[in-house]
């Protein structure tokens, strides 16, 4: 491969050891629960039994009596709960939700809902006195299943709660909190040119990332009235904007250092616990750390939304698609906001479809507030959708693989969102499938069976920023705002050192703190090593830019003289003078000063993805045990800036796929009523 | 207040002694008491493997042992793998077969392969598959962690071979 200069990469497309993994694999790296501070307190929340109560009253006397304890705090100590409440309607609802999720105020909405919070001398003591809280509920009925929260007659989890869609606001209150629709064309034409109509309703697990690491935080609130916490998390600058608005607390007063992480998937940006710690601290004057149990991580930080999909598609004979429509009903969890816009972007976004509609429910259930969860909201809608081109391609007697090329979005290709495809790899993927040596080989034996799927991702860009420091020895200290989880920071590091035409061992990547670099998205949406390499690249050019200016001055040239090339600077032609990019660092200080590249961007362009996945399975036909026999994942990934951690993504990714598939799922426990029991009884 | 009580331990190595609460686990003892963060809390009850560290010798889940249990023994955790000669090939091998990702699961698992070479110095996969199934990870999907394994067991023979020679 070659770069925009013609030559070889010579540091993209190669596979060097992450510059974290020595930390890593030595127990050195320090992850949210490791965090350690001279008198450091532990705070424990007391969490609802209930999947659905009204608070009546809460008294904290007997835990703040028991020894240990420093201080208690709820919903009454969140300053924007505080200012909400005096607000009188005027309440700023999105606000409301997320300080009743960090601490609940009036009601408790699932089993694991935060209502009060207790910092203690450790961990022991903390969730002893925890349970010492009194809280008076009076239960009420609870909605699990998002078809029965949907209908009129069931027990509302938002009295005021309305449905918004396209054509207003709903008179009637709702647990429905949105409808979303797209309309391509005329579905009822297209279904009518059809020969033939698959109809399939689907349902989904709600499902947990389950990364390893629990959440956890620790903040400490200073004498001169600054915050800094240490959460993990997947963007610290995300963290910071919530805390700003929780605590209503101005952003240059906070400071958010991220820890390593230990796993997220989607599920760390929103902020849990760190607003509580910041209220512990403030109230007794010492950091206090939070970290939450496995079972606390389970019932009370984002699941994704379990689902019911009904996914209609109509075909000629000949196997191409006159029409699809699909209707996605999401679990939004407790408070609105499900990844429906994932959903309703790539449902059938991988086909051209002439006539389409997307329908997308948002509904409200006493489950923990659903988060996004790798290719948010996408997965479930795509399962679905494959289900059925499988019976389509079937019932046509055309070949599976066959029926997705005949059908497949191509450049240009409209999708029923609204969206027009751009670069689109949906030909090379499925050729990529068709020739591999797994889709033709035999599958012998009994009740064995092979399967392929396809779908499409949008990807993200968004706003990154980094520094590039030029050190006197020529080495460079390449500072960026993005979390790293899966080895960014290497491959950030190697689109510096390409850039500046170095060898990789002289740049030096970390993450930095909101104080020590510009404001960054968070790592998610597949964003980090493209968007946050935008930004290196171009600090590496400005760095580039500017040495040149220095040469210049040096040599007493006009700076358009100076060129840069395979890590020497040169005026002009044979015989002017050089400097290596070494030489030249350890002259800075007598041409101005350091020099630091900087960059800082907001990805408005990126491109959209294709993968394909083939499966063998055999399954047992008295117990049903589906056991996975060859797995072969393909995936368009653009050009690879470090091939071993993509591949890394695509196993880790199938292996969490196949989970949801076969063996994941929540059974929520309620200790109130459950409504679809009551209404079935 | 619980009257907290006296450990004396070999840890990696180096004698310890440390004052614990009876109730207290191995794992807080080595993480809250000596500063040893590198075993991890992932379910604290023995599920995920992820503060496995050697006790004596034996593979355990440090989330299940007291923190008194471990008087007069010896305990390894993944502080104690690499040592002044360098890390251990285990850990070179997964740094080199990019065999984690996160990270969290790594110390665990990196104790728990090890415990598996002391015992098999030439496992096939699925001793190898098999033995870590009580070390969870998220990420990897397994199969580079698995390889790297693998390799560490061919370089460790390789050592002992240039050692014979």
């Amino acid at each position: 491969m070659t770069n925009p200069k013609g030559d070889e990469y010579a540091v993209i497309g190669t596979r060097p050891p992450r510059v974290d993994a020595a930390d890593k694999a030595t127990g050195r790296a320090r992850f949210g629960p490791d965090t350690d501070l001279p008198r450091l307190l532990h705070g424990k929340i007391l969490r609802s039994p209930h999947a659905h109560a009204r608070i009546l009253s809460i008294d904290t006397s007997r835990a703040e009596a028991f020894p240990g304890v420093h201080a208690v705090v709820t919903a009454k100590d969140l300053p924007a709960a505080q200012d909400l409440a005096a607000a009188l309607g005027e309440a700023d609802i999105d606000l409301k939700y997320r300080c009743d999720n960090t601490l609940a105020s009036d009601k408790v909405l699932y089993v694991g809902h935060a209502i009060a919070a207790v910092a203690a001398c450790d961990p022991h003591t903390a969730e002893q006195a925890a349970q010492l809280i009194d809280v008076e509920y009076e239960v009420l009925p609870a909605v699990m299943d998002v078809l029965d929260a949907a209908r009129e007659d069931a027990p509302l989890i938002h009295e005021n709660m309305r449905t918004w869609s396209l054509a207003g606001t709903s008179e009637a209150p709702s647990n429905v909190a949105n409808h979303f629709q797209s309309v391509k064309g005329d579905p009822e034409t297209g279904f009518a040119e059809a020969d033939l109509v698959v109809e399939r309703e689907i349902r989904t697990a709600t499902v947990h990332h389950s990364y390893i690491e629990p959440h956890a935080t620790t903040a400490t609130w200073g004498p001169d009235g600054t915050l800094t916490v240490h959460p993990t998390t997947q963007g610290a600058f995300g963290i910071r904007d919530q805390l700003a608005s929780l605590l209503r607390y101005p952003l240059s007063k906070i400071r958010v250092v991220p820890t390593e992480v230990g796993g997220a998937f989607g599920g760390k940006s929103t902020s849990y616990l760190d607003a509580v710690a910041a209220l512990l601290s403030r109230k007794t004057g010492r950091p206090v750390k939070m970290v939450m149990t496995r079972a606390e991580t389970f019932l009370a930080t984002g699941p994704t939304s379990g689902t019911v999909i009904r996914v209609k598609i109509g075909a000629k004979k000949d196997g191409r698609i006159t029409a699809a429509q699909a209707a996605l009903y999401y679990e939004a969890g407790a408070f609105p906001g499900a990844p429906l816009w994932g959903g309703m972007g790539v449902v059938l976004a991988a086909y051209d479809i002439p006539h389409g509609q997307i329908d997308g429910y948002d509904v409200v259930v006493n489950k923990p507030k659903a988060e996004t969860y790798r290719a948010p909201g996408g997965t479930p809608p795509v399962f679905a959708v494959e289900q059925v081109i499988d019976e389509l391609a079937e019932q046509t007697g055309t070949d599976p693989l066959e029926f997705r090329l005949l059908n497949r979005a191509q450049e240009g290709t409209q999708r029923v969102n609204g969206g027009v495809h751009t670069s689109v790899s949906s030909y090379e993927v499925l050729k990529a499938v068709q020739a591999h040596a797994h889709y033709s080989a035999p599958l012998e034996g009994p009740h064995r069976g092979r399967g392929i799927a396809f779908g499409h991702w949008g990807n993200y860009g968004g706003s990154s920023s980094c520094t590039l420091d030029v050190n006197s020895d020529g080495t460079v200290s390449l500072v960026t705002g993005s979390v790293d989880i899966t080895g960014t920071r290497t491959s950030l590091a190697m689109q510096a050192a390409e850039t500046l035409e170095l060898t990789l061992d002289r740049v030096r990547p970390t993450v930095g703190d909101t104080d020590s670099v510009g404001y960054t998205e968070g790592s998610y949406g597949s964003r980090t090593t493209m968007a946050t390499g935008v930004a290196v690249v171009t600090a590496a050019k400005d760095a580039i830019a500017q040495m040149c200016e220095r040469a210049a001055m040096l040599w007493n040239v006009p700076a358009e003289a100076v060129s840069y090339r395979k890590g020497t600077f040169t005026a002009g032609g044979d015989g002017s003078p050089q400097l290596t990019f070494a030489e030249l660092a350890a002259q800075l200080p007598r041409t101005g000063g350091a020099v630091t590249g900087v960059g800082n961007v907001h990805v408005d362009e990126w491109g959209g993805s294709f993968g394909a996945h083939i499966v063998d399975v055999a399954v047992d036909p008295e117990t049903g045990k589906v056991t996975i026999l060859r797995y072969t994942a393909v995936q368009d990934a653009g050009r690879a800036i470090h091939p071993s951690l993509v591949e890394g993504q695509m196993q880790g990714g199938a292996v969490q796929g196949i989970g949801w598939a076969l063996y994941e799922g929540y059974r929520c426990y309620c200790l109130s009523s459950d409504w679809s029991e009551q209404k079935a009884a | 207040m619980i009257h907290k009580m006296r450990v004396s331990a070999m840890i990696n190595g180096e004698s310890s002694e440390f004052l614990c609460a009876p109730h207290q686990s191995l794992l807080e003892c080595l993480r809250d008491v000596l500063g040893l963060t590198g075993s991890k809390e992932g379910c604290n009850d023995g599920n995920c493997g992820a503060c496995s560290v050697l006790l004596d010798g034996r593979l355990v889940n440090a989330c299940l042992v007291l923190g008194v249990e471990i008087e007069g023994r010896e305990v390894t955790t993944v502080e104690g793998l690499a040592d002044w000669r360098g890390l251990h090939p285990l850990q070179q091998a997964f740094i080199e077969q990019d065999a984690l990702q996160c990270g969290y699961c790594t110390p665990g698992m990196l104790i728990a392969a090890k415990a598996l070479l002391d015992r098999d110095p030439d496992p096939s996969e699925e001793r190898i598959r098999a033995w870590l199934a009580g070390n969870l990870c998220r990420c990897t999907g397994y199969d580079k962690i698995v390889r790297a394994v693998q390799s560490a067991a061919a370089s460790m023979s390789e050592d002992r071979e240039e050692a014979r020679s």
